[in-house]
């Protein structure tokens, strides 16, 4: 009797060492423009890409989102050639800043099926947890270790303690795989689950559509986990199977991954359960995606804090000028941000249009498509149009706003509301202060001007 | 990378919890080569008058002792070359990332699990890390700390991983012939779906 994530492990288990090191094999390597630090140390060892079939590039981390006059930051310009230069040089197919498929790593990969259930999945990139919402293992690694995977296609792991995580129940209306998340964070810590390979599992989870699956799985590294994923069923294999690099005999490969669940009976190291009648919209207040809580809920007294906690508290209440016993819904935001690998694809854009369809945004922001394959689709259904009637910029794909390495900055002091996944200081730009919500919160924090529950502006809609 | 089973120096406290790869290294630094040095970017936007790194007793510190979570967040390697570049050898921590302690490892630097609530009060002061015995010593304080055995190892020798795995390339090679029989698709990356679009993801809603 075997857990998803040990029927994952096996089939990659190459070798294990004495000391419990195992050598893995890796399916699929995703590679963006960060990965020049890897490149180099390829280089510095003249050693040529192992498997270059197995590896694929994408420019999302530096390329601007605004795009009509070419690159005119120079930094920035070097690290899109880098990345392309690399690619041609070692045979690695690139999604480059022109190619439509182009786009923010975790969302092309599973759009255009490369990542496939099974799989094996590594990317210098933390949020490549994502990628478990196929059914797959994929963890995010460093820079040496992805000159590893370059030069051997392997990768050296400890195996992982597993951890499966039951949502029991079903999401109330305006509730999304981001509440889940950041409520599942909140309740266990950003460090909750480290060292543990999730499984995302119960009623609320097998509701969710391919694309809430992302998301909830995007966020696990924020809650520690080594890596997240929901065991493949009928709903992802409907997703699935017109993927441009779906398998050529699909149902052969469907039958093969049908057996990806865990047995009855297995045994986890670690069971938790999260009751979905407690989850309510959440947007954090801190700057730890832990920092989270209902929107109905006051900003936390650092006084009234479990002692150890007090000191963090005020000092994030210090940094996100916010006053203990604040009500949520009270705190004015200046800005607002759709985008990031964790929330910009279709259904989240329709999600944040339903709120915004005939309504104008009280403060400026802006929309980042997850892919320009995503927002192409967006165009076609008219989103576009309910972003712009609404006051908010459309721009292209890429990180954009949530990273702060492309030219997409919150200003130092300004308030943003951000459907991303770190409220980290400065992680939007240096001052920044960044709410964690889902995008329709997000829509709801722009049509109010404030942080805001969106359940009532969903009335008779959606 | 040489290993290493010992080190002495300079100790300095840092309590904050969560410290983030964000904060370790601010994003817009990290499209300079590693040639340029990367100790400067070090906690950037927490530096100033106050910060304990650069009170002037912290100067030449090379043990870096702080709160839970430490290194938590994006794997950005970059955390880890500007803590080496600054000199840092050893980071004592409750707890880390997953992914940052990898990265730590793979570039000689201890990361060193154990409760520091004692020893923060006592720094700056010198520390000796046997990293054989597993002992921090100094401040007036003894304690023991845990990490990984693999990790262990591999900071004793100094291993490369690359040329760890060089030894075992027939191996490689069988695995990965049994697993293109197993699962072919993997290698077929030929697009198939003419339209080299999206299929338009189901589930629009009315
Ligand atoms: S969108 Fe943000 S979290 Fe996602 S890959 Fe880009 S920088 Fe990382």
């Amino acid at each position: 009797m075997r857990t998803l994530f040990d029927k994952l492990w096996d089939a990659h288990v190459v070798l294990t060492r004495e000391d419990g090191a195992s050598l893995l094999w890796v399916d699929r390597h995703y590679v963006h423009e960060g990965s020049h630090h890897a490149f180099a140390k390829l280089d510095a060892r003249g050693l040529a890409v192992a498997e270059p079939a197995l590896t694929v590039g994408v420019a999302d981390h530096y390329v601007p989102t605004r795009r009509g006059g070419g690159i005119t930051d120079p930094d920035i310009a070097r690290m899109v050639a880098t990345l392309e230069g690399n690619a041609a040089r070692h045979g690695v197919r690139l999604f480059g800043l022109d190619d439509p498929r182009q786009g923010i790593v975790h969302v092309t990969g599973p759009e255009q099926g490369l990542t496939l259930p099974g799989m094996l999945v590594v990317c210098g990139d933390s949020h490549t947890s994502t990628h478990g919402a196929l059914g797959a293992y994929g963890f995010g690694i460093g820079a040496t270790e992805v000159a590893h995977v370059l030069a051997t296609q392997t990768v050296w792991q400890k195996k992982p303690a597993r951890m499966r995580l039951n949502f029991h129940g079903t999401a109330a209306p305006g509730v999304g795989a981001k509440d889940m998340a950041l409520h599942w964070i909140a309740a266990l810590g950003a460090d909750g689950a480290r060292g543990h390979a999730v499984e995302y599992a119960g009623p609320a989870v097998r509701a969710l559509s391919v694309e809430g699956r992302l998301t909830l799985c995007n966020l696990s590294i924020e809650g520690g986990a080594r890596c997240g994923m929901v065991a493949p069923d009928q709903v992802l294999f409907d997703w699935l199977r017109a993927r441009p690099h779906a398998p050529a005999d699909f149902d052969r490969a469907a039958e093969d991954w049908a057996g990806l669940a865990t047995d009855a009976g297995a045994e986890f190291d670690r069971e938790e359960s999260i009751d979905m009648g407690l989850v309510a919209p959440v947007v954090t207040w801190g700057t730890s995606p832990e920092d989270a809580a209902p929107i109905t809920a006051t900003v936390p007294d650092p006084a009234r804090a479990p002692e150890g906690k007090a000191a963090r508290i005020a000092q994030a209440l210090d940094y996100m000028g916010l006053r203990p016993g604040q009500k949520l819904t009270e705190v004015a935001v200046d800005q607002v941000f759709i985008g990031s690998c964790t929330n910009a694809r279709i259904e989240d854009l329709r999600a944040a249009a339903a709120v915004l369809a005939g309504r104008r945004a009280k403060v400026p922001g802006m929309v980042s498509p997850g892919s320009t394959l995503v927002k192409a689709q967006a165009e076609g259904e008219g989103l576009d149009r309910v972003f712009r009637d609404a006051g908010l910029d459309w721009v292209a794909s890429g990180c954009s706003m949530c990273v702060g390495m492309n030219g997409d900055l919150v200003p130092p002091g300004r308030r943003c509301a951000s459907s991303t996944n770190r409220n980290f200081r400065g992680r939007q730009g240096p001052g920044a202060r960044t709410h964690l919500m889902s995008p329709a919160m997000v829509a709801a924090a722009a049509v109010t001007g404030h942080l805001a529950d969106v359940r009532p502006l969903l009335r008779g809609r959606a | 990378m040489s290993g290493w089973t010992h080190h002495q120096g300079l100790a300095v406290g840092m309590a904050a919890e969560n410290i983030d790869t964000d904060q370790l290294i601010p994003a817009r630094f990290m499209s300079a080569p590693r040639s340029a040095g990367y100790g400067r970017f070090l906690l950037h936007d927490l530096r100033g008058p106050d910060f304990p790194l650069d009170a002037p007793g912290a100067k030449g510190a090379s043990v870096l002792v702080a709160g839970r979570n430490f290194g938590s967040g994006s794997s950005r390697e970059a955390a880890v070359y500007a803590l080496v570049d600054a000199g840092f050898r050893v980071v004592i921590a409750p707890s880390f990332g997953d992914i940052f302690a990898a990265n730590a490892v793979n570039n000689g630097l201890l990361p060193a699990r154990a409760d520091t609530a004692a020893l923060l009060p006592a720094l700056p002061a010198p520390l000796d890390v046997d990293l054989d015995a597993q002992t921090i010593t100094g401040a007036g304080q003894a304690l023991g700390f845990d990490i990984d055995p693999v990790w262990k190892t591999k900071l004793i020798n100094g291993w490369d991983d690359i040329d760890m795995t060089a030894s075992y390339r027939a191996q490689i090679a069988q695995f990965a012939a049994k697993r293109r029989e197993q699962a072919p698709w993997i290698w077929d990356t030929s697009e198939r779906n003419a339209n080299r679009g999206t299929a338009p993801t189901p589930g629009r809603p009315s």
